[in-house]
């Protein structure tokens, strides 16, 4: 039975939202890298639709379009996202002192760690330390040297000067880098925290952090769960603790394509 | 399944793309040509008006805030509302959070149906067919697609293995899809 096949019965479950738990995250797993099986399950969720289209009753009350008109005009259009296009160079996108810091340091280490290989390679230990600090690097700045990773900049709906963050995230290796600058300052005992929010379910904390006296912050590398899709990324002001769901308001936002 | 549409589905594109830049009108329209197929699906589902309008309005708020959720290369607009609202109204009758972004939903959907009569005959055929299914075939599909229960609580239910679950909902599908080709 070939891997499609093995997952067709599946596919039909997920279709109807029948899975539950760890067998939907694993189909939904397999659909992220398998074009033919999301060809499929498109095909079913068409099926499905003949089953929606199947029903039919009586019209919606009459109250009901002037309520939909009415909520749509209190509606708030949706707020202006910059997005940076994943095809520009990163060269071009990060004009930051702390961007170009961080990846002259990581490309710096990565040269010595090269010539460390060479020249002791007789010395087992510290050859294993250094591929070891190499390996942590090369996952530390991964987010922001593979073309692959997702770029997204945040930007502040109002207030002069613009707050901005920008996230580098590598989801295949759930490794994220936030660099903000002019940051507002915080009141005391709180700080700001970072979510990833993913294409569905509740939004992922993904890291606290405070900005220092120019208002500049980063965030490297903070826990996540394996594999979450971001939709978009968002900044609260929480309790410096932190929080495990977002305060309200949002303070920054933006979303990647 | 509501009034004719004679403009069809480049209409609805050209609506869509009013949502885009905030046409209230074109809000409207859209809710003319397609409440009724998204309340009866709600309906369908939750059994009671109350909660089927509060589906109704959250689909098309929806919409509202995302019109670029619904890609036009992949099928009419009708049949993308109806498998959204669907999938919300199961979320609201198992009183859980929204499982699928709708910008997930993609489909792709075999038959055009752009007139009227030719949807009222699709939708008899596919109750002829889900008629003509095994009742317990037909029954296992029913409780997945209109009562939100996953392929356990339907084995639970029914006492047949989980196996035979997961077969029944994939061939009663299988069975509306092949009878849609052409």
């Amino acid at each position: 039975m070939s891997e499609h096949e093995r997952y067709s019965e599946d596919l039909a479950l997920y279709a109807v939202d029948a899975l539950r738990g760890e067998e939907r995250a694993r189909v939904h797993e397999h659909l992220a890298a398998c074009a033919a099986c999301r060809r499929e399950l498109e095909q079913l969720r068409g099926d499905t639709a003949l089953l929606a289209l199947s029903t039919t009753g009586p019209r919606p009350p009459q109250r009901a379009r002037q309520r939909l008109l009415d909520a749509v005009a209190r509606e708030p259009r949706v707020p202006r996202i910059v997005e940076t296009s994943p095809r520009r160079s990163w060269w071009g996108v990060l004009g930051w002192a702390a961007t170009a810091a961080v990846v002259i340091f990581a490309i710096s280490l990565w040269r010595e760690n090269s010539v460390l290989k060479g020249t002791l390679a007789s010395a087992s230990s510290q050859a294993a330390k250094s591929a070891r600090e190499m390996e942590e690097l090369r996952r530390i700045a991964a987010p922001i040297l593979e073309p692959e990773a997702q770029r997204v900049t945040l930007v502040a709906a109002k207030a002069p000067p613009q707050p901005q963050g920008k996230v580098f995230y590598l989801r295949k290796r759930s490794s994220l880098v936030l660099l903000a600058n002019n940051l507002p300052a915080l009141p005391p005992q709180k700080a700001y925290e970072l979510w990833l929010i993913p294409t569905s379910g509740a939004a992922i904390p993904a890291g606290v952090f405070k900005p220092d006296a120019h208002g500049s912050a980063s965030v490297v590398d903070p826990a996540l769960p394996a594999g979450a899709e971001a939709k978009a990324f968002a900044i609260t002001v929480e309790d410096e603790a932190g929080s495990a769901t977002p305060t309200m308001p949002i303070v920054m936002m933006g979303a990647g394509e | 399944m509501s009034r004719p549409q004679p403009q069809g589905i480049s209409a609805d594109l050209a609506l869509v793309t009013g949502l885009k830049s905030g046409d209230q009108g074109a809000m409207a329209e859209l809710y003319d040509r397609y409440s009724s197929v998204v309340y009866a699906v709600a309906l369908r589902v939750l059994g009671d008006t109350g909660a089927a309008e509060d589906v109704l309005q959250e689909v098309f708020l929806q919409l509202w805030r995302k019109p670029s959720a619904f890609d036009a290369a992949r099928g009419s607009l009708r049949t993308w509302l109806a498998v959204i609202t669907r999938n919300r109204a199961i979320d609201s009758l198992r009183k859980r959070r929204p499982e699928t972004d709708i910008e997930d939903v993609v489909l792709s959907v075999a038959p055009d149906l752009a007139g009227e009569a030719e949807r009222a005959r699709a939708a008899e055929k596919v109750r002829g067919l889900m008629g003509n299914m095994a009742p317990a075939q037909r029954s296992a599909l029913e409780m997945a697609y209109w009562e939100g229960m996953s392929h356990s609580e339907i084995a639970d239910k029914t006492g047949e293995p989980l196996g035979t679950v997961k077969t029944r909902i994939r061939a009663g599908l299988i069975v509306l899809r092949k009878a849609f080709q052409t």
